[in-house]
């Protein structure tokens, strides 16, 4: 791919269709005997998701490997049998929808490292945390797999980088510098090892406290926290956009 | 930004080329970890000659800032010249013994290497590089040359066809890479790592190396063979381009923009006795 950029200038990957070989990737993959973890939200009205995001991530999202769903929603009863693969498992974990926390981003990324600490660092290698409004129509495989791994927003792709995002929250924690920042990251797909993974939802958690305790608006939510986090801790993998498309576009 | 060369391998393991990476971003995620970057260099028989211009060039262009040890394998502790170091960086005399062919002493480095790891090295640094003497730096060698395991691309077949690459192709030899085969051509004079991997794969290859001399052959060109046949199957995560193992018998292409460590002339016959 001549027509993209393939490498940051810390020489972490973007990793785009055709830059890589499926094949060596699984193989590696495989002689580490990996499991990877997802962890996704069906809250209130978002219920009506589980099922088409279930489907499409049991038939495209690291097929062949064993991958493990944590599902976090407010009405466990409302989710009917879900067929999985064979080497997938599901685990239902049933949160408060109305929690302390009047945003629910917040709570997410607060319930997402207290989970890691106190059991997903012992089941999985890796976590990404993804959208449930997502739908998959293409494999997503091992080629995401990194300690530290950032989806590059299409949104941000087509505009230009220092647009609304950044000014809106001049007097968050989330505030980046003029000027700064290397790519715009979106927080429906992230992840990475599970320990990274843990310090950067604790450290986006503890920006998104101490804005309510300045009382700043919620119009900074967690994606800010996610840029400015990964502005100072440049991500080993970039996904381009095509890992993500947002529908509005 | 390179459109002209691979900056990506297959694996997602980048390729290291002038204009790819931004050295200040990446020593300042390096420089605060305090790390120890280790060099091994032999210097046998007529080789000690190299070490006076190798360990100066070195002073100036390798890993600037950061804490450095040179290991130097001699078989002749005495000709070694007193070289001054900037602080932060030391130089260790590692005495071992002269093999009497050529051939032996290069394939020998391997084990020389890996048990060294194990007695001392491991101790002192976190990365490794693994450099012949007889070369020079011409330019800057940093951090973007870090990583898990690191090979660098051989400047004579870089540009060239799959096919063309001098694997050992004899079925016979553990080196063996079948037509068809290869990612890319790497150099046997750059080689390196974090200190536990550098570990692993010397090892591996020193087993090789051990299987080939019991089955009473040698691969085309000796320990280089084995480490392209090791690094077929568990590919390096970082991969140099030549800029950082050149020849300056070869006319410089248009898609080396920086030599960085490259070759002494000299003359192979009598050195190599």
């Amino acid at each position: 791919r001549r027509d993209v950029l393939v490498l940051t200038p810390w020489l972490a990957p973007i990793v785009w269709e055709g830059t890589f070989n499926r094949d060596i990737l699984n193989a590696q993959y495989m002689q580490k005997s990996l499991v990877t973890g997802v962890v996704t939200f069906a809250v209130k009205k978002y219920w009506f998701f589980i099922e088409g995001f279930m489907s499409s991530a049991n038939k495209y999202f690291l097929a062949g490997h064993q991958v493990n769903f944590y599902l976090f929603t407010d009405n466990p009863e409302q989710i009917s049998h879900l067929p999985m693969a064979p080497e997938n498992h599901l685990f239902v974990i049933p949160v408060q929808n109305d929690s302390q926390w009047q945003d629910i981003s917040m709570s997410r990324m607060d319930i997402i490292s207290r989970y890691i600490r106190s059991q997903f660092q012992y089941e999985v290698d890796y976590l990404y945390s993804i959208d449930i409004d997502v739908q998959l129509y293409e494999h997503i495989g091992v080629e995401i797999i990194d300690t530290l791994v950032g989806t590059i927003s299409s949104w941000q792709y087509t505009a230009h980088r220092e647009s609304k995002a950044y000014e809106t929250c001049t007097e968050s924690q989330a505030a980046i510098p003029k000027g700064e920042g290397d790519f715009y990251y979106t927080a429906s797909f992230y992840g990475g090892s599970v320990a990274e993974v843990y310090k950067l939802t604790r450290a986006c958690f503890k920006g998104l406290m101490e804005d309510r305790e300045n009382g700043i608006e919620a119009r900074c939510h967690d994606e800010s926290h996610l840029n400015k986090y990964l502005l100072y801790h440049k991500p080993t993998r970039l996904l381009s956009p095509e890992y993500y498309w947002d529908e509005e576009l | 930004r390179r459109r002209d060369v691979l900056t990506v391998t297959p694996w997602l393991a980048p390729i290291i080329w002038e204009g790819t990476f931004n050295s200040e971003i990446l020593d300042s995620a390096y420089r605060p970890l305090n790390l120890t970057i280790g060099v091994t260099a032999f210097a046998i028989g007529k080789y000690t000659r190299f070490v006076g211009r190798f360990l100066e060039s070195a002073e100036k262009h390798f890993m600037k800032g950061y804490r450095v040890n040179y290991y130097i394998f001699t078989d002749n502790p005495e000709t070694i010249p007193d070289i001054q170091l900037q602080p932060g960086r030391r130089f260790v005399i590692v005495p071992i013994k002269k093999y009497p062919s050529w051939q032996e002493i290069s394939m020998r480095r391997m084990e020389a290497i890996n048990k060294h790891i194990a007695e001392t090295t491991h101790q002192e640094v976190d990365y490794l590089f693994c450099l012949d003497i007889d070369m020079v730096f011409y330019n800057t060698w940093g951090p973007e040359t870090l990583g898990d395991i690191v090979a660098a691309i051989h400047p004579g077949y870089f540009n060239v066809p799959r096919s063309q690459f001098p694997y050992e192709r004899r079925s016979s030899s553990a080196a063996y890479i079948p037509d068809g085969e290869g990612d890319f051509y790497y150099g046997g004079a750059v080689f390196g790592g974090l200190v536990k991997k550098v570990y692993e794969f010397t090892k591996t290859c020193h087993m090789t190396i051990l299987t080939d001399k019991a089955n009473g052959i040698m691969a085309a060109w000796q320990e280089e063979s084995h480490l392209n046949r090791h690094f077929l199957s568990h590919k390096p995560s970082k991969v140099l381009s030549p800029e950082y193992l050149w020849d300056d018998r070869k006319p410089k292409p248009p898609e080396i923009h920086l030599i960085r460590f490259s070759t002494v002339d000299k003359n192979y016959k009598e050195i190599r006795d």
